[in-house]
């Protein structure tokens, strides 16, 4: 357990996450309209989604799957029957004057994702459900000076709310945990986990409490939508609970709001008194039963997950386990990785993709799809260097023109003349000629010197103006001068 | 009697044959129903009336009998309660909040009737927003009933809340009429005016582009002359719609077939627990009638017990309302609506709502909000929903000993406004028909004899899910014996 | 269950209905009316009893992930009060 230190001894945070992942499904929750973010204002918006009267819900299925498929990811129960229930309140945003939700018997309970933290450590998760419901519009406060806009192209998109068990210590593990279920939804295809436009979303739940104490009073922070700013907010809370608190003050349980310029979180300003939803079962939907059978078909389904993948990428690839780390934080790289990797040398694929490939998605801020150079060619050029055609240095002076030009790996060392000499003869003339060139440095090296083969290679791949296969070279002169 | 009146006179039936054999035109049709409407006007049975959309629907009506593509309801001229969104037709819901909404879709069931050819009179006049059983909660005024007695110092309500429906059909001011029945209002008015009134089996009907009341009640259903013609409407209203959740995807059935069946053999129910305490004689006198009536029509007669009766009522004004509470709060200026300004943004909602909904709405918003709020919920609604499956598991005991079941429609005929003191008194007018509504079974209303005071009674026959073709079997015996004259009392060119 | 007008007022702030003061202690008799008569629910055993979800359709149906709705913006704010382009404007929120 970490804890921090305040004025007067240890404090332990106690952290719960909501995560709210909206659904990559090509329409709403319950209408037709796009769910694609963006949009023209009002566009992606059936009447339902305006709350016209006498409109009507229908449960669309991809969200039923991506509930169904996110609880497997994350060791959860599925439960067959669940009901939607009204959450009823009045904003702008919610055209409804209800948001349809799932509150007394969601979708799926339980659960858990294991964390990987600094220093190898592995800490589990627990999940205490994951529900569906309708996101909502949004409100514009600053186009016009005396009213406030509503556009409701998101009012209706199929939301999962995932709440962790207060599971969670600080802000690093909150970070992982966010990471790694960011991770498990995108490799599942049910959410992009685009936090800067918002389909994944984080509220956090923050309290302190002496080690051993009961829990205390915790606040709400809504609406966290970047990994970095869940951090700042877990820090700046915690310090500002502990503060209060050792000043003899106790915390009011309320909702509050980061704000990212100061770094700092602050009361949401009239909310209201607490919220009296009034949940009841929405007249307008029947239940929500699944067949085991249609449950079963989707597990089977499933793709490998990121966990599955990282262990079986070590035991059966036997990459280390922190390339097997970095290659499968992300789905799409796991998957460039894999396609690159078939039918050849796996470690030297991965030390190409975590490498070179990754270093240049960097430098030029890419994602992998993005990537000039496709996994096919990536293979082909390795297959080059194992085949002896080409030195490791070529390979990775070719890679860069092929990442900036766009060409294919045979393209590119054609148009640079690269090829290695690999040829034993040839090889055999250029270390003869270095040896004879040199006779008192073979002296020296036979006389007990072994560091000199440095030298050596050195002069044989000058001679061949680097084409040499250096390994060969190495064979060769070690042979012709112990011999 | 004028060729005007006699062409009032035809029930759907009856306008379908002649139409077919070019007696008249559609468009003849109509336009004797235009002039009904000027004759009916003081009845206040429409909040808007469509007479040009009416020729023009006539006339395609017109073209569609001359190619021979005619549906059953083609050139009928009917009117819409104004409940169902009509694209392009103002829809009020008998509210000032709602303005001049024009809605830009049409209702499932409305387009149904309209892609079967029917002629749009108007939108029918009813209780704000479907809750009331007189029609005086209308934000357009009153509907008098037109069995209102000559020199009556009061005018008598029609029943709700589809009263403006009832009173068109029952005057001769329109052929038929849709309604909404969530806890009796088709089958009340229906029975208080003298006319056929149905709500179908629960999901039978589409509630898409119906503004919503109580979702878990509404249903959409025909107030007709006939037995006869129910079936013919419901044949076109009905249907499984994949836009509501909640639409039944039972089998089609013809109906109107389905009435030669006749009730030889039927095993017909009479609940014990329907004879209140203080039940008028003449009620009571003619539900025996009625029985008699089934017997000779040979069905049989079944002692029935359903416990759970007099809790339906108190049990729907808990569910109804609350459900009530949640599908009105979209009405907030917002989108639509008639916005009133205020400080900030939650009285900017109170004003607008507090402005735009009339008393007996605000009433129920109050409670139902009440009766879901926290520390409320199990004793209210939850409590509510689980007497409610008594109430089903009652009715479900009953249907295996007998195929309908046959009741008064209403505890009294037609009353004036002022003859009711309170709400709860008010409420009491549903007493027979609310427990079939908390069920979700379907129920007809057949006018069947008169009382003292000279005003129409209706029974009530009440059947299993989805077994409307009984139900309209029996109210087709009902009809046949008691010969109830429902002449409409307003016709044009016609003076009692 | 009698509702004073306090709650009454708190009910009604809840349903964002206005009341006006004057009307406030008659609403509360009329609703007090009507919650004392439902009250005999109470009196009804119902141990063991499942709640009545629906009476129509045991089940919810599922549709296709079909976009086939929206693109309609103009009919979507057409009744709009106060409707700003394609914009719905209501009266400044400060959050």
């Amino acid at each position: 357990m970490s804890t921090i230190e305040g004025r007067d001894g240890a404090w332990e945070m106690v952290i719960g996450l909501e995560t709210h992942a909206q659904v990559a499904s090509k329409a709403k929750l319950f209408s037709s309209a796009s769910a694609k973010f963006g949009g023209a204002p009002n566009d992606h918006v059936a009447f339902l989604d305006a709350g016209m009267p006498g409109m009507l819900p229908v449960i669309n299925q991809r969200c039923v799957e991506a509930a169904v498929l996110s609880g497997f990811g994350m060791n959860s129960t599925i439960n067959l029957k669940s009901i939607f229930d009204r959450k009823n309140y009045f904003y702008p945003d919610l055209p409804l004057g209800y948001q349809i939700s799932q509150f007394s018997d969601p979708i799926v309970s339980g659960g858990w994702l294991d964390i990987e933290l600094e220093g190898g450590v592995t800490k589990r998760i627990g999940v205490t459900r994951l529900h569906l419901e309708q996101d909502a519009g949004k409100s514009i406060h600053d186009q016009d000076p005396y009213r406030t806009l509503v556009d409701l192209n998101r009012a209706g998109v199929g939301l999962m709310e995932i709440v962790s068990e207060p599971d969670i210590g600080n802000a690093e593990e909150a970070a992982a945990y966010v990471t790694k279920l960011r991770a498990i939804l995108r490799y599942l295809g049910v959410c992009d986990g685009n936090m800067e436009e918002g389909s994944l979303r984080c509220d956090v739940n923050l309290s302190m409490r002496r080690p051993g104490d009961d829990l205390g009073t915790r606040c709400e922070i809504k609406n966290v939508n970047s990994i970095r700013f869940i951090r700042e907010a877990i820090e700046f809370e915690a310090r500002r609970q502990v503060e209060v608190l050792e000043d003899g003050g106790a915390i009011v349980q309320e909702t509050r709001l980061f704000d990212p310029d100061r770094g700092e979180t602050r009361s949401m300003r009239s909310k209201e008194e607490s919220h009296d939803y009034r949940y009841f079962p929405d007249p307008d939907l029947p239940p929500l039963v699944l067949e085991q059978s249609y449950v079963d078909k989707l597990r089977a389904g499933m793709p490998e997950l990121p966990d599955a993948k990282k262990a079986r990428f070590v035991t059966e690839l036997g990459l280390t386990p922190y390339n097997a780390d970095v290659l499968t934080a992300d789905r799409d790289n796991a998957l460039y990785f894999e396609a690159a990797a078939e039918y050849r040398d796996a470690k030297a694929v991965a030390n190409w993709v975590t490498g070179e490939v990754f270093g240049r998605l960097n430098k030029d801020d890419l994602a992998i799809g993005a990537a000039p150079v496709p996994a096919a060619e990536l293979g082909a050029l390795v297959d080059m260097i194992k085949a002896g055609k080409i030195s490791g240095r070529q390979a990775k002076e070719a890679f860069e023109v092929m990442w900036a030009a766009g060409k294919t790996a045979q393209t590119v060392v054609d148009e640079l003349g690269l090829s290695q000499i690999s040829d034993g003869s040839a090889i055999e003339a250029l270390v003869d000629q270095v040896m004879q060139a040199n006779v008192d440095k073979v002296e020296e090296f036979r006389g007990g010197k072994p560091k000199l083969i440095g030298f050596f290679v050195g002069q044989v791949m000058k001679a061949s103006k680097g084409q040499a296969n250096p390994a060969s070279v190495n064979a060769m002169l070690k042979a012709k001068l112990d011999g | 009697m004028s060729a005007l009146s006699d062409l009032l006179r035809l029930n759907i039936a009856g306008a379908r044959k002649g139409l077919k054999h070019k007696e008249f035109t559609a468009r003849e049709l109509t336009e004797a129903y235009l002039v009904a409407a000027d004759d009916a006007r003081p009845l206040n049975g429409f909040i808007t009336e469509t007479p040009e959309r009416a020729l023009a629907d006539a006339d395609a009506a017109d073209a569609r009998l001359q190619a021979g593509t005619a549906a059953a309801m083609t050139g009928m001229p009917i009117a819409q309660k104004d409940l169902f969104c009509t694209e392009g037709v103002r829809t009020t819901a008998a509210s000032k909040i709602l303005g001049d909404f024009d809605p830009p879709y049409e209702s499932t069931v409305s387009g149904k009737l309209k892609a079967d050819g029917a002629v749009l009179l108007g939108k029918a006049n009813l209780d704000e927003f479907a809750m009331g059983s007189a029609n005086i909660t209308s934000a357009f005024g009153p509907v008098t009933n037109p069995w209102t007695p000559e020199g009556a110092a009061e005018p008598l309500t029609p029943g709700g809340s589809s009263g403006g429906s009832a009173a068109l059909v029952a005057a001769g001011a329109a052929i038929a009429a849709t309604g909404t029945d969530t806890g009796g209002s088709i089958r009340q008015p229906a029975a208080l005016c003298g006319v056929v009134g149905m709500k179908p089996t629960y999901g039978r009907c589409s509630r898409w582009g119906v503004v919503a009341f109580a979702s878990s009640l509404d249903q959409p259903g025909p107030i007709t002359r006939s037995v006869q013609d129910a079936a013919i409407m419901l044949g076109s209203m009905a249907g499984h719609d994949p836009k509501d959740s909640t639409s039944a995807t039972a089998e089609a059935v013809d109906f109107e077939a389905a009435l030669a069946g006749g009730v030889k053999g039927m095993r017909v129910g009479v609940p014990r627990e329907y004879r209140t305490d203080g039940m008028p004689t003449e009620i009571n006198a003619l539900w025996q009638q009625g029985v008699e009536m089934a017997k000779a029509a040979g069905a049989e007669i079944v002692d029935v017990s359903l416990p759970m009766t007099k809790m339906a009522l108190p049990a729907y004004y808990i569910v109804a309302l609350a459900e009530a509470s949640s599908n009105l709060a979209r009405y907030d200026g917002v989108r639509y609506c008639v916005r009133e300004d205020g400080g900030d943004l939650a009285e900017f909602y109170a004003n607008t709502r507090g402005t735009g909904f009339g008393e007996e709405v605000r009433r129920r918003i109050l409670i139902g909000t009440y009766v879901l709020s926290s520390g409320y919920y199990e004793s209210y609604y939850k409590q509510a929903q689980k007497v409610r499956t008594l109430i089903a598991n009652d009715f479900n005991a009953a249907f295996h000993d007998v195929d309908v079941l046959l009741t008064p429609t209403t505890p009294s005929a037609a009353f004036a406004a002022a003859d009711v003191d309170d709400p709860v008194a008010m409420y009491m007018n549903d007493i027979f028909t609310v427990p079939a509504s908390m069920a979700g079974l379907p129920g007809l209303s057949v006018p069947a004899g008169f009382s003292s005071a000279g005003l129409p009674l209706g029974l009530q026959i009440i059947g299993k899910p989805f077994d409307e073709a009984s139900v309209l079997q029996m109210g087709q015996a009902i009809e046949d014996a008691a010969g109830f004259d429902s002449t409409p009392r307003l016709l044009a060119g016609a003076k009692p | 269950m009698s509702l004073d007008r306090d709650t009454v007022a708190n009910i009604a702030r809840l349903a964002r209905v206005n009341i006006a003061d004057g009307e406030l202690d008659s609403l509360a008799g009329e609703l007090s009316q009507i919650l004392n008569w439902v009250e005999q629910l109470n009196s009804v055993d119902t141990s063991g009893v499942v709640p009545l979800v629906g009476v129509g359709t045991a089940m919810a149906p599922l549709r296709q992930d079909l976009v086939n709705d929206g693109g309609q913006a103009e009919a979507v704010v057409s009744n709009a009060p106060d409707a700003v382009g394609p914009y719905f404007g209501v009266p400044k929120v400060i959050e």
